[in-house]
């Protein structure tokens, strides 16, 4: 279990971060894909944008863009269906697997 | 560098069976050595196998059970596009001069681990192929007015090619009101929108110039080869209407053969899923953005095969390691005119895409007779 997993399991959104060039790194990595410099884990954003949108069972899931470069599958828990670019708030996330992120609508 | 062509082909039949990957393969390597003019195992020096199968050893495996002893043999792993990855590397063999005479070789179970990347921690619980290709999906519906109705097209398309192809997967042509009526899967993919995992394999054999005329009287050239990798993630996808890595790997491919959309005769398109059909003959040049489903509907009313005769991965089926050598099959059928009832008249030029999670990677290839 990586640090990640184990933060999301407990409801904690953790990327690496570079601490050369301050890139958050996604997927999370021990080095920087830019410059290849040794990262640490930071806390993400609650913040996210909607980058796109569908629905599986009357379900929305979305791609969501944290800190303009963390892009993530998650779940919408609203029954709001906002358009690329609106706010999103992540309500809650965990690990089981895979990771799991649920937003709400800003 | 030197030319290289492609100078002979096998196939199995695209099905599910009981057979191991081992059997399924050399299947598709016996009528090679069966059908060629002048070629005996002896006279191949590399040996290349993809798959998605997680088997160690596995070129000199089948090197050793197909009586082969090459100086070069190892597996190539790309998931979806495995198979044009190893044409690539039998290309980059043969036109160094490090070998005169490759055979590739791809072939994959329905049940290999390869369909999900597990790897890509950003598709959170959503892991499934389906998922990404409801996002492309859902951005080309918006940004071009994309309807279900143009997405059933291509799988209809395709199914109705697929009769024409004794090896596909499917043996049934599906009509629109079944591929409208097909069980939904997310609001805009249906399951007839989807390519189905299957058991099968493919082979060719890659050679120099001077081996090609011993072999054959038909040989065909590999004159462009392009490939892109943007990433492994599926959302490092930027504009999800577009696909990035294609458009790249068709640059280069085109560049290389000196040859442009407008020379092409017959293609076979990775259509994964219908929508990957619609974005890549955009991206690809074969139309204007956006103009994809009047493209397919065109093809359709006018029985036009010249996109996927073979019926694509959805209607010929999608065994992974196998795909891109099978598309290559096709086009080199295509080009020595011996495509039977599939056969897009007078190709001279035909054009392999191919490609791999989400389209994080593509593989392009301009073949020539």
């Amino acid at each position: 279990m990586t640090r990640f997993e184990d933060e999301l399991k407990n409801n904690n959104f953790v990327c690496s971060k570079c601490t050369k060039c301050q890139h958050f790194v996604w997927p999370p990595s021990e080095f920087c894909n830019k410059c290849l410099g040794d990262t640490v884990w930071e806390p993400v954003s609650k913040s996210a944008k909607l980058v796109e949108i569908s629905s599986k069972d009357g379900k929305s899931f979305c791609i969501a863009e944290f800190e303009g470069n963390i892009r993530v599958f998650g779940t919408i828990s609203d029954s709001l269906r906002p358009n690329p670019g609106h706010g999103l708030v992540l309500e809650y996330c965990s690990y089981d697997d895979t990771p799991k992120f649920v937003f709400s609508v800003e | 560098m030197k030319r290289v062509a492609i100078a002979a082909a096998g196939i199995t039949k695209f099905n599910k069976t009981e057979k191991p990957l081992d059997s399924l393969m050399l299947s598709s390597i016996r009528p090679i050595f069966e059908n060629a003019k002048d070629l005996e195992q002896n006279d191949v020096d590399v040996v290349l196998t993809s798959t998605n199968a997680n088997r160690n050893y596995l070129a000199n495996i089948i090197s050793e059970l197909s009586g082969i002893k090459p100086k070069i043999s190892h597996s190539v792993e790309s998931l979806c596009n495995s198979g044009t990855n190893s044409l690539v590397s039998a290309y980059a063999y043969v036109s160094s001069g490090l070998a005169d005479v490759a055979l590739v070789v791809g072939g994959d179970k329905s049940d290999n681990p390869g369909l999900v990347l597990n790897w890509d921690m950003a598709r959170g619980e959503y892991v499934h192929p389906i998922f990404w290709s409801s996002m492309f999906t859902s951005a080309h519906m918006r940004k071009y007015g994309t309807s279900l109705e143009d997405l059933a097209y291509v799988s209809v398309k395709n199914h109705k090619n697929a009769l024409d192809n004794p090896y596909a997967y499917f043996e049934k042509s599906f009509s629109l009101e079944d591929v409208m009526a097909s069980k939904n899967l997310t609001e805009n993919v249906r399951l007839l929108d989807c390519s189905m995992p299957c058991d099968g394999a493919a082979a060719i054999v890659v050679c120099s110039e001077d081996r090609a005329k011993k072999i054959t009287d038909t040989p065909i050239w590999i004159s462009g080869i392009g490939q892109k990798t943007i990433s492994a993630s599926f959302t490092k996808n930027n504009d999800l209407s577009s696909m990035e890595s294609t458009k790249n790997a068709v640059a280069d491919a085109y560049r290389m053969s000196n040859k442009t959309v407008d020379d092409i005769d017959v293609v076979e398109l990775h259509d994964a899923f219908s929508i990957c059909e619609i974005i890549e003959l955009e991206d690809m040049g074969f139309c204007q953005k956006g103009q994809g489903a009047k493209f397919v509907r065109d093809l359709y009313d006018t029985s036009d095969k010249m996109i996927n005769p073979r019926g694509g991965l959805i209607g010929a089926g999608h065994p992974l390691g196998a795909t891109g050598i099978a598309q290559v099959v096709e086009i080199y059928q295509q080009l020595t005119g011996n495509a039977e009832k599939r056969q897009v008249s007078d190709a001279k030029t035909g054009l392999v895409h191919n490609m791999s999670a989400g389209s994080t990677s593509s593989t392009v290839l301009v073949l020539e007779s």
